[in-house]
């Protein structure tokens, strides 16, 4: 070789130099007129572009300073409202068969073959039950929500809340594109925790990281709007409920996005320092969405593959309920122990010791905190006309029934409340924190996102609590 | 065949590039990737379906979205196609490839380094002018390109009517015009991208060629040098461009020698 690299390095150097420093805008320069010139050579425009000005047109309502957030607040509320008015009759329908038929079955297949006593505790009353509830309870609202956010997403709306909310995540010190990733957590918080990827600035990363749990994931969503549907939407008449009850579902999610600026605003100002990166965000145009392969792939690709990680879950979860439910010390039941445990501490939150209960056994998936709750509080309330006795998983009937139970657990519109707030502010499910660990590769950062959420859920019910008691007159 | 779905600069072998013929010989793998024999990297600005493309030639369901940067990593596919299997790598969208930000900087090392045998860039259509500075750019590191011409309905909306075959003879690469949302197109796709990894088709890529005579002159004079250094460089006028542009990366790969290894085909893969 009678040149090395050395020399060639050198030599480009040198280059450079005479060049000028303009060689790079040079460059860009030429690429652009080079690509303008080919593109005018092959393109004609033929008759008047009208999807231009319709597109420009949506734009400029859908991300105008005075409609944008309102107009953003209505889509969302019709989103749930058609959710939760039309997952009732299918989820009441599949609850009638799954427990109301095939769970007799299998109990009188049971005792027939001779089963032992807990073994068909554990497999039909814990298992069986944890999973048919899991099902009855998820797969409508989920087979109506994903389709519906899915037509959202396709049609090109997202990147305009995102283009609302950019400005909010700046002045709170973060990452714009901080908008998208929380999107993706509305769906699934270990998603969006994927998606914080396209933010480059690892400081802003961490702080979209630790943020996220905040966007209410869709095994939350369940536990929102079934309380929201029987405490909150009872106290308007019966033709509004279903709209209070999406307004409060919706105002949940608000509050979730309020808590994520306050938190980057803590965040940046304290542990995540520095500067916010500006980046352009691109409005791709709207697209007409294809409806029925969006029904399709959502309902084939993202519900089913919820449902089967919340059945994953949920079988072990109805093992460790019927254990604990019916593992006996001193006459009373473990979870009866446990329970009493919690509850000072509970009561302090505005809740009680089986919610606290309910939320541990949940850790795995938030999924499955309703049907814990409901299961324990007929068990220790000594509800017993209600389900099919200790550690049995079952649907209610009715909405009265459920509201029956729970009201004779000593609930109050208080707990309601304070069971909605905390579902949103608590630590992530685990496969969000190993998500977290994965991709901070630090133990720290997942510990601080997994505590900070606990410890903003305990004192947000604690303070709700005290305030509301204050105001109601009545003491703890 | 009609004038849409023409390809150009592909030999006219009758029946045997005739699209219903080969119908029958997409097999969709999955992600099946053993034994592949051709690997083609799909690249393109964010946005314009890559995602959408691959799901179309793969079979799989990579999520899509109407959103740029949907695609926040590298996925995997594969297919087969008269009898050749083919390992497709979507790579996130880029702009350009002058690598500012990680996305460019994944995709870049990827056409550099992984040495595809094709690199399919999908532009789209109703967009074309902007896309273009991508696909200019990626002409000048390898000649084995095919252009998918996306969103081709989209822009009929928009009341436009591109060229492919201007388009195609400007670009000196096969262009192929596609809606891939409604699976138009990829039948005449599939066969450009063939011919370019066979080798039947041999790309003469624009270069470009805007820049003021200083300029030129300078790339010229260390575009011969790259060449004396590394003979076996396919892009050796892109590298010269990159060094005088100040490139840190590509100054290390040069001091290194990893750029030697490429010019010898001894890297695969490796990003």
């Amino acid at each position: 070789m009678s040149v090395n690299t050395h020399d060639l390095l050198v030599t480009a150097h040198e280059l450079r130099a005479r060049v000028g420093s303009e060689f790079h805008q040079n460059l860009v320069e030429a690429i652009y007129t080079d690509a303008a010139m080919i593109a005018d050579r092959s393109v004609h425009r033929s008759g008047a572009a009208k999807r231009f000005d319709l597109d420009r047109t949506i734009d400029t309502i859908v991300t105008s300073k005075i409609f944008g957030f309102p107009l953003m607040i209505l889509l969302f509320t019709l989103v749930f409202w058609i959710t939760i008015s039309g997952a009732n009759v299918p989820s009441a329908w599949l609850a009638s068969v799954l427990i109301g038929k095939i769970h007799p079955m299998l109990k009188a297949l049971s005792s027939q073959i001779g089963l032992v006593w807990w073994l068909d505790g554990l497999l039909i009353d814990g298992m069986y039950l944890a999973t048919a509830w899991v099902v009855s309870v998820m797969l409508p609202p989920m087979a109506i929500f994903f389709p519906l956010f899915t037509l959202l997403e396709d049609f090109g709306y997202l990147p305009r809340v995102a283009f609302n909310m950019d400005n909010i995540f700046k002045k709170s010190g973060a990452h714009g594109k901080q908008s998208l990733s929380m999107m993706m957590g509305f769906g699934c918080n270990a998603a969006g925790v994927v998606a914080t990827r396209i933010i480059d600035s690892p400081r802003e990363r961490l702080i979209a990281i630790l943020t996220n749990n905040f966007a209410l994931c869709n095994g939350r969503w369940p536990t929102q709007i079934l309380i929201a549907s029987l405490f909150i939407g009872a106290l308007a008449p019966a033709h509004l409920a279903g709209m209070v009850s999406a307004l409060a579902v919706v105002g949940m999610a608000m509050l979730g996005v309020g808590l994520t600026f306050a938190t980057n605003w803590w965040l940046s100002r304290t542990v995540l320092r520095g500067e916010v990166s500006t980046f352009s965000l691109e409005l791709p145009p709207y697209r007409p969405p294809r409806v029925w392969q969006t029904i399709y792939t959502s309902l084939i690709d993202r519900t089913i593959s919820v449902l089967w990680r919340a059945l994953v879950f949920a079988v072990p979860a109805g093992a460790v309920i019927w254990l604990v439910s019916n593992i006996q010390i001193s006459g009373i039941s473990l979870a009866g122990h446990i329970v009493n445990f919690l509850d000072p501490l509970a009561v302090l939150m505005g809740l009680n010791g089986i919610i606290l209960l309910a939320y541990i056994v949940a850790i795995p998936a938030n999924e499955i905190v309703i049907p814990t709750v409901l299961m324990l509080t007929a068990l220790l309330t000594g509800a017993t006309h209600v389900g099919a006795g200790a550690g049995v998983m079952f649907e209610l009937e009715s909405g009265a029934a459920t509201l029956a139970l729970l009201k004779s657990g000593g609930w109050t519109l208080l707990t309601a409340v304070n069971l909605m707030l905390f579902s949103l502010v608590h630590n992530p499910c685990s496969t969000t924190i190993y998500t977290i660990y994965k991709e901070t590769g630090s133990k720290r950062w997942t510990a601080l996102a997994t505590l900070m959420p606990v410890a903003m859920g305990f004192t947000l019910t604690f303070l709700v609590a005290q305030i509301w008691r204050l105001l109601a007159g009545v003491g703890g | 065949m009609d004038n849409n779905t023409k390809l150009p600069l592909i030999s006219d072998d009758g029946c045997a590039t005739c699209p219903a013929h080969h119908a029958a010989n997409l097999k969709k793998l999955g992600v099946d990737m053993e034994n592949f024999d051709y690997v083609v990297a799909l690249a393109g600005n964010p946005n314009v379906g890559k995602s959408t493309v691959f799901n179309a030639l793969t079979g799989l369901r990579q999520h899509t979205g109407n959103w740029p940067g949907k695609t926040v990593s590298r996925a995997e596919g594969g297919f087969s196609y008269r009898d050749a299997n083919y390992k497709l790598v979507d790579l996130p969208g880029a702009y350009s490839l002058l690598a500012t930000s990680v996305d460019e900087e994944v995709a870049r090392n990827f056409i550099l380094f992984g040495q595809p045998d094709v690199t399919l860039v999908v532009v789209d259509a109703s967009r074309l002018e902007r896309n273009l500075n991508l696909v200019l750019q990626i002409l000048e590191i390898t000649d084995r390109v095919v252009v998918c011409l996306n969103l081709m309905d989209e822009a009929e909306r928009h009341g436009l009517e591109v060229d492919d075959r201007r388009l195609a003879r400007d670009l000196g690469v096969p262009v192929v015009p596609a809606s891939a949302r409604y699976g138009r197109g990829l039948e005449e796709l599939l066969a450009a991208v063939h011919e370019v990894a066979t080798g039947a088709i041999k790309g003469k890529p624009y270069r470009i060629q805007s820049e003021p005579p200083e300029f030129k002159k300078a790339v010229k004079e260390l575009e011969e040098m790259v060449t004396k250094v590394f003979p076996d460089l396919p892009n050796a006028r892109w590298l010269a461009l990159r060094l005088l542009d100040g490139d840190e990366d590509m100054i290390n790969a040069v001091q290194s020698g990893e750029i030697n290894s490429l010019a010898q085909g001894m890297l695969e893969g490796s990003v």
